[in-house]
């Protein structure tokens, strides 16, 4: 057998990580898009800047910050100790809370170019058909935004999965809590366990390419407005 | 009744129009692309908000900004039909048209299904993707969407404009059939002069922002002191009833409305007693001192002189006519008039060199 039971365990909290943070991204960066695509606030400037600054921040930045924050002394923590959770550094929650952010720019970003290109029109159409603006969401902005929905998920999954920089700073490299397969791969690396990295690099690169694959195959149809 | 005052100020345009128009019937909103049509439906079906406005249609109040009311677009009784048919491509035809009705309560629906299937000629098309029909095909489905919400009124915004000239003949005769067989009251944007001589019966000739005039189409489309009349298609649209059908010559007779004049048109059939619009452009009148019996011209009218103007160019002028109540416009060279020493008062005989049947 060419993976351990170490490396299994890692393959399952990656995929339980990257599932929960692509579920929790999609229910908060939905609306988070709506509203980029729509608004003509001031604001749309800074809050499309700050949703995009995991794309350029090195991820030790995002961790190291997150670590404060989120540490005994920092602001969230001790929100998270008044509240009896104690502190969610090196813990699964704060692995969770670190990889939304660091996914958000490639959740946000789709669904604002997928809400974009939908354009005012459909939404006044509804209107005009007696449909409020939850029943327009559901029966119109939903559908027609698919493709953008299939694509954020494929993109937050598949960011996560690749994370590493974060998980160090915040999560640590606690087996079956936070240790992730990036994490695994390093500590096989660092045992010079080269053949065990072997198949966990290997798998990772299958993975990302199949993903990418689906990605790009599923672009060819478009919908358009007629 | 509807009564709309509407008030707003962009940048680089003012809307400021007060108008009340009747509740049943075709209303064009007629005026050169820019002149705020568009806006003045947009508002009126609640998808642009004017700070200032008032908008009751019938017995409801749909806007007052005095008293804060605004009803939002998806709870006003409204059809709104887009210069793009706008079909959902996530849909199919038959769930395009059922996306309105079955948003409507069942008590509250005057259409059905079958109804406007028939009226817009689209039975055999509930199955098909939007993407795979004319453009013509397309529109009428947008239509039938729209009369689907049973709506109280029903605004429509270039219909035809984004389709080319057969489409339009494709689609017209659908329009007609609505305004005859729905008594749904209609507000109908157009820049198109013979759509609008042809469906409505009131216009609203809109410019810069500004209602210039509204009145019934007959006599607002001759009054000489808008600029619809200085038009190179200026004319009158005339409503009159079928008298007679000569079937060896293929001529119809009409009457005039209100006066026993009579006008002759080459046509098919139609029964007697049925209603015909015809539009008489100012360029085919020429006028004479005496009855010209030796003539190929087939209608010879005795009018009145009311009023005449300068033309668009120096070398022509606008006559005012009144033929037994009915006015008419010829459009002659300055030349003639003096020739024929012109003047208000003065009794004389329109020869009509042709007839366009607008329905």
């Amino acid at each position: 057998m060419p993976l351990s039971s170490a490396d299994f365990s890692a393959i399952w909290l990656t995929i339980k990580l990257a599932s929960l943070t692509t579920v929790i991204l999609l229910i908060i960066g939905t609306p988070i898009a709506l509203w980029l695509s729509r608004t003509t606030s001031w604001w749309r400037g800074p809050i499309g800047a700050v949703v995009a600054l995991p794309l350029v921040l090195p991820p030790t930045v995002i961790g190291f910050y997150l670590l404060l924050t989120m540490g005994p002394n920092g602001y969230f923590g001790q929100f998270t100790q008044w509240l009896g959770l104690g502190t969610l550094t090196f813990s699964f929650a704060g692995l969770v809370i670190g990889s939304v952010i660091y996914s958000m720019p490639f959740v946000v970003q789709p669904l604002q170019n997928a809400f974009s290109a939908i354009g005012t029109r459909p939404l006044e159409v509804a209107a005009t058909l007696r449909a409020n603006p939850w029943d327009t969401f559901f029966t119109v902005i939903l559908p027609l935004a698919r493709p953008g929905f299939i694509t954020a998920s494929i993109l937050g999954f598949a960011h996560t999965v690749g994370e590493f920089g974060v998980v160090l700073m915040i999560g640590g490299n606690i087996p079956d809590k936070t240790r992730v397969v990036s994490v695994q791969i390093y500590d096989h690396v660092e045992a010079m366990e080269y053949a065990q990295a072997h198949w966990l690099a290997g798998a990772m690169v299958v993975f990302a390419f199949l993903v990418l694959l689906a990605l790009y195959s599923s672009r060819k149809t478009k919908m358009g407005w007629s | 009744m509807i009564d709309i005052r509407l008030h707003l100020k962009y940048s680089t345009f003012a809307l400021d129009v007060n108008l009340q128009l009747p509740g049943r019937g075709v209303t064009a909103l007629y005026g050169h692309s820019g002149s705020g049509k568009t806006t003045c439906l947009r508002c009126i079906a609640g998808l642009e908000r004017a700070e200032d406005a008032f908008v009751q249609i019938n017995d409801e109040v749909w806007q007052d900004s005095h008293k804060g009311l605004f009803v939002p677009a998806h709870k006003r009784a409204l059809g709104y039909v887009f210069q793009e048919a706008s079909l959902f491509p996530h849909l199919s035809v038959r769930a395009n048209l059922a996306f309105g009705l079955k948003r409507i309560p069942r008590q509250q629906r005057r259409v059905d299904m079958a109804q406007a299937t028939e009226l817009l000629g689209i039975g055999h098309l509930l199955e098909r993707n939007p993407q795979h029909l004319s453009g013509g095909e397309r529109q009428r489905i947008g239509i039938a969407r729209a009369l689907l919400t049973s709506p109280r009124l029903l605004l429509m915004d270039e219909p035809l404009a984004a389709l080319d000239s057969q489409r339009k003949s494709e689609i017209l005769p659908y329009l007609e059939r609505l305004h005859d067989e729905l008594n749904i009251p209609v507000l109908y944007v157009s820049h198109a002069q013979d759509e609008v001589a042809r469906l409505a019966d009131h216009i609203v000739l809109l410019s810069e922002g500004k209602a210039l005039a509204s009145g019934p189409i007959g006599e607002t489309l001759a009054r000489l002191d808008l600029p619809l009349a200085l038009g190179d298609d200026a004319g009158v649209v005339i409503a009159g009833q079928v008298i007679a059908y000569d079937a060896h010559y293929q001529l119809l007779t009409l009457q005039l409305p209100n006066c026993p004049l009579q006008i002759r048109v080459a046509h098919a059939p139609l029964a007697v007693g049925q209603p015909l619009r015809v539009k008489v452009q100012a360029r085919d009148v020429s006028l004479s001192l005496q009855a010209e019996e030796h003539s190929s011209i087939l209608n010879r009218l005795p009018v009145t002189v009311t009023q005449d103007i300068g033309a668009d160019n120096s070398a022509h002028v606008l006559v005012r006519l009144d033929a037994g109540g009915t006015p008419l416009l010829a459009r002659i060279t300055r030349f003639s008039r003096d020739q024929l020493h012109l003047h208000p008062g003065q009794a004389l005989w329109a020869q009509i060199k042709a007839v366009a049947v607008l329905a």
